[in-house]
């Protein structure tokens, strides 16, 4: 066993006991500081997979904004958060009969997939990479238009968040 | 020396657990939790093909970034919403939020 | 066009007229009688040339014109039927068509056209007068149009198809229908009024008498087409089929009768009802209930007519089998029918009051004549009466409808309620309607027989002469008294009716009328007086060969062995002139001072006799009581009772009641369960599904999310199953 492999059944291990907890918590506080966790967990396998920057946009987007966000929705709708109480549906086994069915069914088809034990191949151009990705969402013939769209996306996500949300004039 | 499978299986229950959780959990703002854990899982897929099949590509980055994006936006309608109901209705269970039934 | 053909066109003109007259023009009196009278025109017109070329024809009788055309396939052989212009039927048909058309004139004028409308006529009855004011303002009843008058046209547009079928047919089949034919209109003709219960009775009357003798007649004609299979004339006629027929015995062998003489009877009895001989004859005097010109031409000159003109075509079979004048069973039976008829029904006729009933029982009278000149062999004489009669009765008739429409005029003036047809309340109306009275007299002469100048006196004294001169003295001496009669009874209505002084307000103020009354009467007359010149004996004294006796060639030629004639014998004219004479002299002493109100002479005399004469011998009420009451009884009671209502009324109603259980089980056990059910239970089936389904829809979004991931994974391991390789 290698350094790297020990590190990572590490992480894996920590951020898979993180994100059940997130959905086994009962207060909704402690779920989302334990999605924080795991958020970090997984940049931190951005980064066994040599890709630094989206280690950096993970925490700064999704523990930074996203994570944040969910704690401040936490926040605001407090009173009535019932932290008493079962936090789990009537039909919460049949949820969980599913999701492992659904996990068996994806484990079966990777697990006879013959790529699936293939080793990490050598980088090509490891240091050009953020300046390949930056071209690729811009130039013409290749991303741009993805790119364009979500950030219309994210304009019109912002705009009707703030409309939904917003306080009704009397 | 970390083979694929590791990172594919890692990522498969992670997925999977994202789902238990918005199948099963009442509060609105845990579902989407959920959510977050599946899409998170999802770009590690996304990361870990592209580092170990096609890493002299650019495709599986866009993706992901696009990925980011699109998690972004949609957490934050999401919350939007979900607020918008609780001044309404004054709860936030997702069961009570039933008035398109029969 | 060939003469074959217009014999064949000569019926169609007025059965054409009825059909249209009754589809079309009914509504308008002016055309229906146009059409009628243009229809009679035209077969009076063909009929006309016929009967020229006819008797310019050599030998007629042996090569008639016929022609026949195939109608029913019987067998491997056709039945046919055809037309027969020979000289007994052109004779016939000469006298058929002046007296239809006459009639057909009369009738515009009998039935008051251009007459306004009746204040209260209504179809069916007869009309009463219309009151219309002039200029004065003064307000009299005139006589109002007929209201049914299309309908009248009509009737005798068929009534004249029916006659000139039967005359110019050469079998029995057509013969028979041109019979019934005339049958039904007489019936419908009668009935004309059809509102009057009387007239109604004396239509039924009418029909059901002459169905009896029908019936008989057409036994007769079965019998025939039985024994030789053809019905046609000339197949009939030849020797060897008469042979064959007096040889075989009737069926039944009843009173050792040939077959011949078996079908004689029964067609004669065909003409005893038809011809209204006795014992048949009572439909003919309640026939008078119809309008005049009806009387005329169905009562007088055509339909009864048909009766005798039948029995002088079948002369030759009833003949069969007689050797040198003695007479076959079928004659015999005539001749006492006949002469027997003729002298019961004058007897009748000189106690009747009524214009119209008196020329009823002589015409009764005077067929009973024919048949009994044919009964004892007097062909020619039988024949030639039959024409001379026609036109006379035609004009008598005729006349008396003159007479009656003007009395009823007076009537409509003067308002009085008498009878207009009794002749007791006539009178003196020889001033008032002079051209009536002329052509009445000589009507009247002419059927008593007056000397030289009628043409009655030369075709009676030839039946006398043929009565005498074959040694049937009996006959003769019936048939003088008939005819003494019957100038007394002719005397007897011309004196009262015209000569005297009127004896009714109404009679005072009769008139005379239209022209389309009168000119038919003169014509009438003008033949009254010179068609008996035709047949004047060769061998009369004087005037004897002046003029050929055409009637006795051209007739007599019809027969394969012409008739002989007699040597001339100045007793039966002796008798035949004083008969007439005194008959006439007799009634004009007894009657020329008849005062208004005064008692009937004869009756004085004869007392509870008169009674009995003027009763008809209650012969009707016999036959109501024996015949008419027992059919009634029987009709009612076991017909109606038994058989309609309880045989064929149960049926019905048992069918009924099945039907309508079948019905209700089909609707209660089928119908409602299965049919209905079937298609409720699909509405409602689904609605429950629905009403089940429904509750998948919670409104709660993991649910719908759950529902769907158990399909994907179910989706997924079947893709996983099928096509990952292991």
């Amino acid at each position: 066993m290698t350094a790297e492999q020990l590190i990572f059944l590490i992480v894996a291990a920590v951020t898979l006991v993180a994100g059940i907890s997130v959905v086994t918590s009962r207060n909704l506080i402690h779920s989302a500081l334990w999605l924080i966790l795991t958020l970090f967990g997984v940049a931190i396998f951005y980064v066994l997979l040599d890709a630094g920057f989206f280690a950096v946009i993970q925490v700064i987007v999704y523990i930074g904004a996203i994570a944040i966000l969910f704690i401040f929705a936490a926040m605001l709708t407090r009173r009535v958060m019932q932290d008493t109480g079962p936090q789990t549906n009537p039909n919460w086994w049949f949820g969980g009969l599913i999701a492992l069915l659904l996990f068996a069914g994806i484990a079966f088809v990777l697990i006879n997939w013959q790529g699936f034990s293939s080793l990490a191949p050598e980088l090509a151009n490891p240091s050009g990479r953020i300046n390949q990705l930056g071209l690729a969402l811009v130039s013409l013939d290749q991303y741009v238009l993805p790119f364009e769209l979500a950030s219309v996306l994210l304009v019109a996500g912002m705009i009707g968040a703030i409309f939904v949300a917003g306080e009704k004039k009397q | 020396m970390i083979p694929l499978s590791w990172y594919l299986m890692f990522a498969a229950i992670l997925f999977c657990v994202g789902m238990y959780g918005v199948l099963v959990r009442k509060n609105a703002i845990a579902i989407l939790m959920g959510i977050e854990l599946m899409l998170n899982s999802v770009n590690i897929n996304l990361i870990a093909f592209w580092r170990y099949r096609s890493s002299d590509g650019i495709a599986g980055q866009a993706f992901a970034i696009i990925v980011f994006a699109v998690a972004a936006a949609e957490v934050a309608v999401g919350l939007a919403l979900i607020i918008s109901i609780y001044r309404r209705r004054s709860s936030v269970v997702a069961d009570d939020m039933n008035m398109l039934k029969w | 066009m060939s003469i074959e053909t217009i014999v064949w066109l000569l019926p169609l003109p007025p059965l054409l007229a009825f059909f249209l007259i009754v589809l079309f023009t009914n509504r308008s009196k002016a055309l229906s009688h146009s059409i009628a009278i243009g229809a009679a025109f035209l077969s009076w017109l063909g009929s006309m040339v016929v009967f020229f070329r006819a008797i310019r024809t050599e030998h007629l009788g042996s090569n008639p014109f016929t022609s026949v055309l195939n109608w029913l396939p019987t067998g491997d052989s056709w039945f046919q039927i055809g037309i027969r212009i020979d000289p007994l039927s052109a004779g016939t048909l000469f006298f058929v068509a002046w007296t239809v058309l006459m009639i057909f004139i009369y009738s515009v004028g009998y039935h008051n056209f251009g007459q306004p409308q009746g204040d209260h006529d209504k179809p069916g009855l007869q009309p009463h007068g219309a009151t219309i004011a002039d200029e004065h303002g003064h307000t009299h009843v005139v006589p109002s149009i007929e209201p049914m008058y299309s309908r009248f046209f009509a009737f005798i547009g068929l009534f004249a198809f029916g006659m000139y079928t039967l005359v110019v047919s050469d079998n029995l089949v057509t013969l028979f229908v041109g019979w019934e034919i005339m049958g039904l209109c007489s019936y419908l003709l009668i009935g004309f009024w059809y509102q009057k219960p009387s007239a109604r009775a004396a239509m039924i009357k009418a029909f059901l008498t002459t169905r009896v003798g029908d019936v008989f007649m057409l036994l007769g004609i079965a019998y025939l087409y039985s024994a030789i299979g053809s019905l046609s004339y000339s197949e009939i006629f030849k020797p060897e089929t008469l042979q064959k027929l007096v040889s075989t015995p009737a069926i039944g062998g009843i009173l050792g009768l040939s077959a011949a003489g078996m079908i004689g009877i029964l067609l004669f009895i065909g003409t005893v009802g038809k011809s209204a001989q006795w014992p048949l004859h009572v439909w003919l005097p309640d026939a008078m209930e119809g309008p005049t010109p009806v009387s005329a031409m169905i009562h007088a000159a055509t339909m009864v007519s048909a009766g005798v003109y039948m029995v002088i075509r079948m002369f030759p079979l009833l003949q069969a089998g007689s050797e040198g004048g003695h007479l076959t069973p079928a004659m015999s039976l005539m001749t006492v029918i006949g002469a027997f008829t003729a002298i019961f029904a004058a007897t009748i006729a000189i106690a009747q009051n009524d214009i119209k009933r008196v020329l009823a029982y002589s015409t009764i009278s005077q067929l009973g004549y024919m048949v009994a000149a044919l009964g004892i062999g007097a062909y020619v004489a039988a024949a030639f009466h039959l024409i001379t009669h026609a036109f006379f009765k035609a004009l008598l008739f005729l006349g008396s409808g003159s007479v009656i429409h003007g009395v009823e005029h007076g009537v409509l003036h003067t308002g009085e309620h008498v009878d207009p047809q009794d002749m007791f309340n006539m009178g003196g109306l020889w001033k008032k309607m002079p051209v009536t009275f002329w052509t009445f007299l000589i009507g009247g002469f002419a059927l008593s027989g007056f000397p030289l100048v009628t043409a009655g006196f030369w075709s009676k004294d030839e039946i006398l002469a043929d009565a005498f001169g074959n040694g049937h003295w009996v006959i003769f001496i019936t048939l003088a008294l008939a005819a003494l009669l019957t100038a007394f009874y002719t005397m007897r209505q011309i004196t009262l009716t015209f000569l005297g002084e009127p004896r009714t307000e109404s009679a005072q103020h009769a008139q005379e009328t239209s022209w389309t009354m009168t000119l038919p009467l003169v014509i009438l007359a003008i033949f009254a007086v010179s068609i008996g010149w035709a047949g004047i004996s060769e061998s009369f004294p004087v005037i004897g060969g002046l003029l050929p006796n055409f009637v006795h060639e051209f007739i007599g030629g019809t027969l394969t062995k012409a008739p002989e004639i007699l040597p001339f014998n100045i007793w039966p004219l002796i008798v035949s002139i004083a008969v007439a004479l005194g008959g006439l002299t007799l009634g004009w002493l007894v009657y020329r001072n008849q005062k208004a109100g005064a008692e009937d002479p004869l009756k004085i005399a004869l007392g509870p006799v008169h009674t009995m004469l003027k009763r008809k011998y209650y012969f009707d009420e016999i036959y109501n009581k024996i015949f008419v009451r027992p059919a009634y009884w029987l009709a009612d009671n076991f017909t109606n009772q038994i058989l309609d209502r309880g045989i064929i009324d149960s049926v019905l109603h048992f069918i009924v009641r099945v039907a309508s259980n079948v019905g209700h089980i089909f609707r209660n056990y089928f119908d409602k369960p299965v049919v209905n059910g079937f298609g409720d239970f699909v509405g409602e089936g689904i609605k429950k599904i629905g009403r089940g389904l429904k509750f998948i829809q919670t409104g709660k979004v993991q649910q719908y999310l759950l529902m769907a991931l158990v399909l994907a994974v179910g989706a997924m391991f079947y893709f996983v199953f099928t096509f990952v390789q292991h």
